[in-house]
């Protein structure tokens, strides 16, 4: 089964383009398990935050699918086409990694003090 | 460059970290918190799924020294008493301030419930429902420490170096993730409080950050690590079907609470024929709902797929289709729905279940303020070697990161108030040149020689050991370190993702080549470690292994603490340079 994922790539600065990639997944994979198939074996270089990977504890693979907030980690891959983009209320960083932390909890902040 | 100066820096905002930040700031410290994930929800505590071992004899009466037992006994020999002590004695005062501060221990017929782990003697092991005993702690533990107004949290800043000036840890270097820009942290005490490495393994229960950052820091900073052949596996983490939105060793609660039987391929129960055979294993517990110990469990799976009794998945079936259905719900609520969610109905079908690397019992040497050979370098949680000798009881992990945290956090303080900053450019000058020589040449895939490393660890350094995988093993390492070369891979882009899998590959080649070597040094099979060309414990072999960077290279030596009190310690003859 090959799904493909048309991710939305960039940075603050450069006007977002959307690459696609053609992952190949066995019955029950999730989405991050396809974003970090992209880093290991097609482009290292694909920005996304995760931490815990699979139990849902972290909650910071958040992101747009499909038009939708959903999790990477949960979602699973399927034949077709699945669009990502990064949060859309959040500040963009690069690729599908945005500012999600607090405001207090950020470099920026913690200079100030 | 971004720098900043505190009393006390942590590395690692997880169970650990927390506590040490908490505790810091009560005994009058500033503190930078930092992470390289998001504050309070990386790491290894959020995970956590249940027990939590403390002696605080709300179930049944107790004493922290009957604690203290059964963790010695589950070390076979190996642990530091000094800090399992500490570990027992201090774990009920944390417990009863958790639930001071509400982090809602379950709770029936007006006490905390306390649930019977593997290896205890008695039920000791407290929990919050339903699974939610890592996501209650963080958020308990992340209100206390935004509630400390001399707490400074940053989160997106991954530590490269600790600054060390005159052998004495004075900071730290960074890298700010967002931005990629060098950051300099100033600091009178470090304490590294950055979990274990077992996602050096191909299965494991980490989370990404759980690849050995602060072994690396130590051992680069030049604080001697122990115990590093000793990972623990976990015997039924979760193989099949996928499952997802589920810590993978969720089924350790549905034993405690509602059995469950550990089938062969064949569908015939094996538990017991083990726990029978069993000459490793000296009094081998059996609380008649859950036989084996973890490292007897791994071995008694392990040795059913190799005999050809494995389930299909290569693991054993556990099943649950004794337990009627109201009582799954009752026990575990929404969990179920979640399960169904994956397509799993207890009712109907086992599920499959094999060994998964879980936690590390080695760690940072640390003295019983937790401070390591280098002065004003703290380590706390599972960062920490010792405490739980060759193997690690169930239910001490989380008890480790609150009651080492908090000691490290006062004892990082006191020695800030005593300390004035010694940072200087040249304890950050080695990192920031490493920094500086980051290259856009991307000459190999860094998370593709992640993925490489981790197959390297899980067959050849797993909980089953010989010479000729450990020796191929090294080999392995050594070709994937020449891969990454000596300058940083990058992409240049925001949120680095080749220069932060560079970084990580940095620090798990070292703590893959430590734990390698102390396993291939170690001639006989305890706890954890088990070697099939030596089976058996071997009571010359009652000493610790400590390793440390020294001219670059790793040496390993017999711990001289331990060497003392045993009677049988023999020079390490075998022991490669």
């Amino acid at each position: 089964m090959i799904a493909t994922l048309l991710i939305q790539r960039g940075t603050p600065t450069a006007s977002p383009k959307v690459e696609r990639f053609d992952v190949p997944f066995a019955d029950g994979q999730t989405l991050l398990d396809g974003l970090r198939y992209i880093r290991a074996h097609i482009d290292p270089t694909l920005a996304f935050r995760f931490s815990c990977i699979n139990a849902n504890a972290c909650k910071e693979c958040m992101m747009l699918i499909d038009g939708e907030v959903d999790y990477a980690c949960t979602t699973r891959l399927r034949d077709g086409e699945i669009t990502l983009a990064p949060l859309p209320k959040k500040t963009l960083i690069g690729d599908l990694v945005t500012e999600i932390a607090p405001p207090d909890e950020r470099i920026n902040y913690a200079t100030k003090r | 460059m971004i720098k900043f100066e505190t009393d006390v820096l942590i590395v690692g905002a997880g169970g650990a970290g927390m506590y040490a930040a908490i505790e810091a700031a009560k005994s009058g410290a500033s503190v930078i918190l930092a992470d390289r994930s998001l504050i309070g929800r990386g790491g290894a505590t959020v995970m956590a799924m249940m027990t939590v071992a403390a002696a605080i004899g709300a179930q049944t009466p107790d004493h922290w020294e009957r604690h203290l037992a059964d963790t010695l006994t589950a070390g076979h020999g190996l642990c530091n008493e000094s800090l399992s002590a500490i570990l027992c004695e201090d774990a009920p005062a944390r417990i009863l301030e958790m639930d001071a501060w509400k982090v809602g221990w379950a709770r029936e017929d007006g006490h905390i419930e306390q649930a019977h782990a593997p290896g205890h003697d008695r039920p000791r092991c407290v929990y919050v429902d339903f699974l939610n005993t890592g996501p209650a702690v963080s958020k308990t533990l992340r209100r206390h420490v935004q509630n400390a107004s001399t707490i400074r949290r940053i989160g997106d800043l991954c530590i490269v170096d600790i600054a060390v000036e005159d052998g004495v840890a004075c900071g730290a270097t960074a890298i700010h993730m967002e931005t990629g820009e060098p950051v300099i942290l100033a600091a009178k005490a470090v304490v590294i409080a950055t979990g274990g490495l077992t996602r050096l393994y191909r299965r494991n229960s980490a989370s990404l950050n759980m690849a050995g950052d602060g072994y690396a820091l130590a051992l680069r900073a030049g604080a001697p690590l122990i115990d590093m052949e000793f990972v623990q596996f976990f015997p039924i983490g979760h193989l099949a079907p996928r499952l997802v939105g589920l810590d993978p060793i969720m089924w350790d609660p549905f034993r405690y609470k509602l059995g469950g039987i550990l089938l062969n391929g064949q569908m015939r129960e094996f538990e017991q024929r083990y726990a029978a055979e069993d000459g490793r294993h000296e009094g081998g517990r059996n609380d008649g709902t859950y036989v084996l110990t973890r490292d007897l469990a791994t071995y008694a799976i392990m040795k059913e797929v190799e005999a050809g009794r494995g389930s299909p998945a290569g693991g054993a079936y556990l099943s649950f289709k004794h337990v009627p259905e109201a009582e799954l719900r009752r026990a575990f609520g929404p969990v179920i729905d979640t399960l169904a969610k994956n397509g799993i109905d207890l009712t109907q079908r086992p599920i499959e279940v094999a060994p998964i690397a879980h936690y590390h019992m080695g760690g940072v040497k640390v003295d019983t303020q937790f401070e390591s050979a280098v002065p004003n370098l703290f380590a706390c949680g599972e960062a920490v070697g010792g405490a739980n000798g060759a193997n690690r009881l169930s239910g001490n992990a989380i008890t480790e990161a609150l009651v080492f945290g908090a000691r490290a956090g006062r004892s990082a303080a006191a020695t800030a108030a005593k300390a004035s900053h010694r940072w200087r450019p040249s304890a950050s000058a080695a990192t920031l040149d490493l920094l500086r020589r980051r290259t856009p040449s991307v000459t190999a895939n860094p998370a593709a020689l992640i993925g490489e490393l981790q197959g390297v660890m899980m067959d050849k350094v797993g909980p089953f050991r010989t010479q000729t995988q450990l020796d191929e093993a090294l080999a392995d390492i050594d070709r994937i370190e020449r891969a990454i070369g000596t300058d940083p891979m990058a992409s240049g882009a925001p949120f680095d993702a080749v220069l932060v899998d560079w970084l990580d590959l940095r620090n798990m080649v070292l703590v893959a080549r430590s734990v390698t070597l102390a396993a291939r040094a170690r001639l006989e099979s305890r706890g954890s470690h088990q070697r099939e060309d030596f089976p058996g414990l071997d009571p010359r072999w009652q000493f610790n292994q400590t390793v440390e960077l020294r001219d670059g290279r790793l040496a390993l030596a017999a711990d001289a603490r331990l060497e003392r009190s045993s009677h049988a310690a023999q020079p390490l003859a075998d022991i490669p340079a």
